[in-house]
């Protein structure tokens, strides 16, 4: 019984959407309301390629693939080097300083998301206050463009993204046995060699499920770069929301989601993997 | 008379065999106790009795009635766990009274209170289980098997998540409290001395089948089986092409307690033979030898005090024709 | 070493919103610019009705979501961890787990395009709007709460249920009386992850959402690509006191027990 249910709700709200987007790649845009002929209809098969034939028309798309992929790693990497560090000192402190800690690393969730991505775009701006600071310092002479870069996306991704990357790490940090460590120092190693030799490879899994916790939503990142990022670089995530609410292609939309799975199939797949194994 | 009765139980897993066609009874206001090692099948015994495995082929019997079928919930029996389970989000009394309340009654406290009386829990009511210490928790664990007056209870490894110093008293106080209730107790365990010294009757389990049921005394002067003999700690098993034996009755070999053998002054002629000591241990009470004799290393347990040889000297060593205990397999 | 890393972290996730909570109480029109102490933007946020009722909608779709993905979550995670391996557990296992790594544009347009086809076939949703949001954040919720559920059921001790069956309690009554209790703050837990998801989501509701029913988010989405007052971070304040009162009493409450 419950198991019927919990069959209908995935196959309802998870797989009937993926399964409609994959056959809506072959339905053809045209006006009216939806403005879509779907590729099934009354007379039987009516789709067409038209949609597929726009993605390898020419490298725009596959620049933009390139592009969010390169970015979603960045960020990834980033978020995983700086989480590392942030975990780790989570984990070394105190056990009763442990749940504070990471509620101060949770809690700029609630200051809300959008007004993140506003202050960021206050503070950034030619006239906003990282600029006026440098300015009154005399550090510069005129203000530096700041936002609208590949830079300030950045900022913003790993701003937005970097708790995704210290929970799972502190989670697995703060269960590791610290007698390994104890017994790899009483064996000659040096603090340095210690993290390098054992805490590192211990923590290897939940690295990888980190780096790939943030480089799989980053990858379609939609907003942030809209908000910080500069306009003539286009992601892929924003061309899939250009392609639905500017250009209102459907299909085009369609098919591009498909491409994004497909290229994050893999990482997905890895993710599944190693937050299996851990 | 018996209470509860095993017929012929049959329990597979993937690829083992965890109960193989076992039969027992045991009587009313019987402490019994199943003894084997891990895989031995005594722990899916338990589960079979208290209903949470079903068994493939068999039927269990509970004063007489066809319990077989009836989900654990519908059993007139109660079973202490192992890790002890007790229900974290509720204080020492409200597990007490979970059984209770389940049967039904409105007001559990009269009972409780008596429990806690009699098993000495008294200003620990209000306490989660995880503050409490592992034999109060122990004791919380019994009192809520016992709360609803069940003719049978179910023991896995009473004393196995106690400290040493605690085990040997929290195992007086228990068979204690089974002569006062005069319910049956079956307790499973791996701990051979343990078993020997509470119960009044013990099934050495072995592959799903029961190796030997008998009293404690039957059980350590003449194990059955070679298996039965090893698992009894530290028997000598004999061989009889080997050594010289000359024994009551005749067997293919015979199981010889380590402290039934003794220093002799020259070789007997029969029930004796020739050694070289390999190893001497002193333990307090007595003193551990071994000795290497026909290609075998043979235990023997003497009183501390006794003039002793140097590892490395020819001994003889003799025992009594009574001291052979004939094993049939 | 490690704790330089913490607050050269700490410090990062924090300075943005430090500034927002002190230009907050700023007199001047530009954010990030100091015109003296002043409560205007407060005033003036409560005062914004269709900021007010952005929030309205967004903090009743947001319970309303976190409920139902608290139902479906709980379901889900019991068969993950309770049913063992079924015809078809694979799959379950896939798609249960894949809102959480499914990109939120794609699961977006995926949503939008069920809606649309649903309405094709079946005439319902008759039009978008507060339900097919609740609809999406719904299912969004459900994976986070599943997995969470799921932890908690494989971490519990087998022999707490089977103790209480038995003691004489019935399989409905051991789910009461024993595992509810038992997954309670994983429940709780997923039931406010959800909330906040929901709370916070721009992508999902941008593409199922329909006219006259635009959420906190949305909204502010909209306001920002216009150009933002200083209004933004009294609203951040606002809503972070919110959070952090909460957490504070939650933190209080444990403490004491």
């Amino acid at each position: 019984m419950i198991r019927a249910g919990a069959w209908l709700a995935l196959l309802l709200l998870v797989a009937a959407p993926l399964v409609i987007v994959l056959g809506m790649g072959f339905g053809t845009s045209a006006p009216g309301v939806p403005p879509v002929i779907p590729p099934i209809g009354r007379a039987g098969w009516q789709g067409s390629l038209e949609a597929w034939a726009l993605l390898f028309a020419d490298t725009y798309y596959l620049d933009a693939a390139l592009r969010s992929l390169r970015l979603a790693a960045i960020t990834a990497g980033l978020c995983l080097v700086l989480g590392f560090g942030m975990a780790l000192g989570i984990a070394s402190a105190a056990p009763r300083w442990q749940a504070p800690l990471l509620a101060l690393v949770l809690l700029p969730f609630w200051s809300g998301f959008v007004l993140r991505l506003a202050a960021w775009v206050g503070l950034l701006r030619d006239g906003g206050w990282v600029n006026s600071v440098l300015l009154q310092a005399g550090l510069i002479s005129e203000p530096l463009p700041l936002l609208y870069s590949e830079g300030a996306m950045l900022l913003g991704m790993v701003h937005g993204y970097l708790p995704f990357a210290v929970l799972p790490l502190t989670a697995t940090l703060a269960r590791r046995d610290l007698r390994l460590e104890e017994a790899a120092a009483d064996l000659g190693a040096g603090r340095w060699t210690v993290f390098l030799t054992i805490t590192l490879p211990l923590a290897a899994p939940a690295a990888g499920a980190a780096f790939l916790l943030v480089f799989i939503p980053a990858a379609g990142e939609v907003v942030i770069p809209e908000v910080l990022g500069a306009p003539d670089s286009v992601l892929f995530g924003r061309a899939i929301w250009g392609e639905f609410f500017q250009t209102r292609d459907w299909p085009a939309a369609a098919v591009l989601s498909t491409a994004l799975l497909a290229l994050l199939l893999v990482p997905i797949a890895l993710y599944q993997r190693l937050s299996v194994a851990r | 008379m018996t209470l509860l009765a095993l017929e012929g139980l049959v329990k597979r897993f993937a690829s083992t065999t965890a109960l193989d066609a076992l039969s027992l009874q045991i009587g009313a206001g019987e402490f019994f106790a199943l003894l084997g090692g891990s895989g031995s099948g005594k722990s899916t015994l338990l589960r079979v009795i208290a209903g949470f495995e079903a068994p493939d082929s068999g039927r269990v019997r509970l004063q007489g009635r066809d319990i077989t079928r009836l989900p654990p919930q519908a059993r007139d029996l109660a079973m202490m766990f192992q890790s002890y389970a007790l229900f974290p989000h509720m204080s020492v009394r409200e597990n007490i009274a979970y059984g209770l309340r389940r049967a039904g009654e409105r007001d559990p406290g009269p009972r409780v209170a008596e429990l806690v009386v009699l098993l000495g829990l008294e200003g620990l009511e209000e306490r989660r289980p995880q503050q409490l210490s592992g034999g109060q928790q122990q004791r919380v664990a019994l009192a809520r098997a016992l709360a609803r007056r069940p003719p049978l209870v179910l023991l896995d490894e009473p004393l196995g998540a106690l400290d040493s110093g605690l085990r040997e008293r929290t195992g007086l106080e228990l068979r204690a409290l089974q002569r006062r209730l005069g319910a049956s107790f079956v307790m499973v365990t791996h701990d051979q001395a343990e078993a020997l010294s509470l119960a009044d009757r013990v099934a050495v389990l072995e592959g799903g089948r029961i190796a030997q049921v008998a009293a404690p005394r039957e059980l350590y002067e003449r194990p059955a089986t070679r298996a039965v003999a090893r698992f009894l700690g530290a028997a000598n098993v004999l061989e009889a092409g080997r050594f010289h034996l000359r024994a009551e009755t005749t067997a293919p070999a015979y199981a010889l307690r380590p402290e039934r053998i003794q220093l002799a002054p020259g070789l007997p002629e029969a029930n004796g033979t020739r050694a070289t000591v390999t190893e001497i241990a002193f333990r307090g009470g007595d003193v551990l030898l071994l000795a290497q004799a026909e290609g075998q290393v043979l235990r023997l347990v003497l009183p501390a005090g006794l003039a002793l040889p140097e590892p490395g000297a020819e001994v003889f060593l003799a025992w009594d024709a009574a001291a052979l205990a004939p094993l049939s397999a | 070493m490690r704790r330089a890393f913490l607050a050269l972290g700490l410090i990062f996730l924090w300075a943005p919103i430090l500034l927002m909570a002190a230009y907050a109480f700023s007199g001047s029109r530009v954010p990030f610019e100091w015109g003296g102490f002043s409560l205007r933007w407060f005033l003036a946020l409560a005062a914004n009705e269709r900021l007010l009722e952005a929030a309205w909608l967004s903090l009743r779709i947001g319970a309303a979501s976190a409920t139902l993905a608290t139902a479906l979550g709980l379901a889900l995670g019991w068969v993950l961890a309770r049913h063992g391996r079924f015809a078809g557990r694979p799959l379950f296992g896939v798609l249960a787990g894949a809102p959480l790594v499914l990109p939120e544009v794609v699961m977006g347009l995926a949503l939008l395009l069920l809606f649309v086809g649903l309405q094709a076939l079946t005439g319902w949703p008759a039009q978008r709007g507060a339900v097919t949001v609740w609809l999406a954040h719904a299912s969004l919720g459900m994976a986070y709460v599943a997995v969470l559920v799921q932890a908690r059921l494989t971490g519990l001790d087998p022999a707490l249920e089977e103790a209480a069956a038995d003691l004489g309690a019935t399989p409905a009554v051991v789910f009461r009386t024993i595992t509810l209790p038992l997954i309670a703050p994983s429940l709780a837990a997923g039931w406010l992850l959800a909330f906040t998801l929901s709370l916070d989501d721009v992508v999902l509701a941008s593409f199922v959402s329909g006219p006259g029913a635009t959420t906190l988010p949305v909204y502010l989405f909209s306001q920002l690509r216009l150009g933002m007052t200083p209004e933004a971070n009294a609203l951040a304040v606002v809503m972070l006191g919110f959070a952090g009162g909460l957490g504070l009493i939650a933190w209080m409450l444990r403490l004491r027990r």
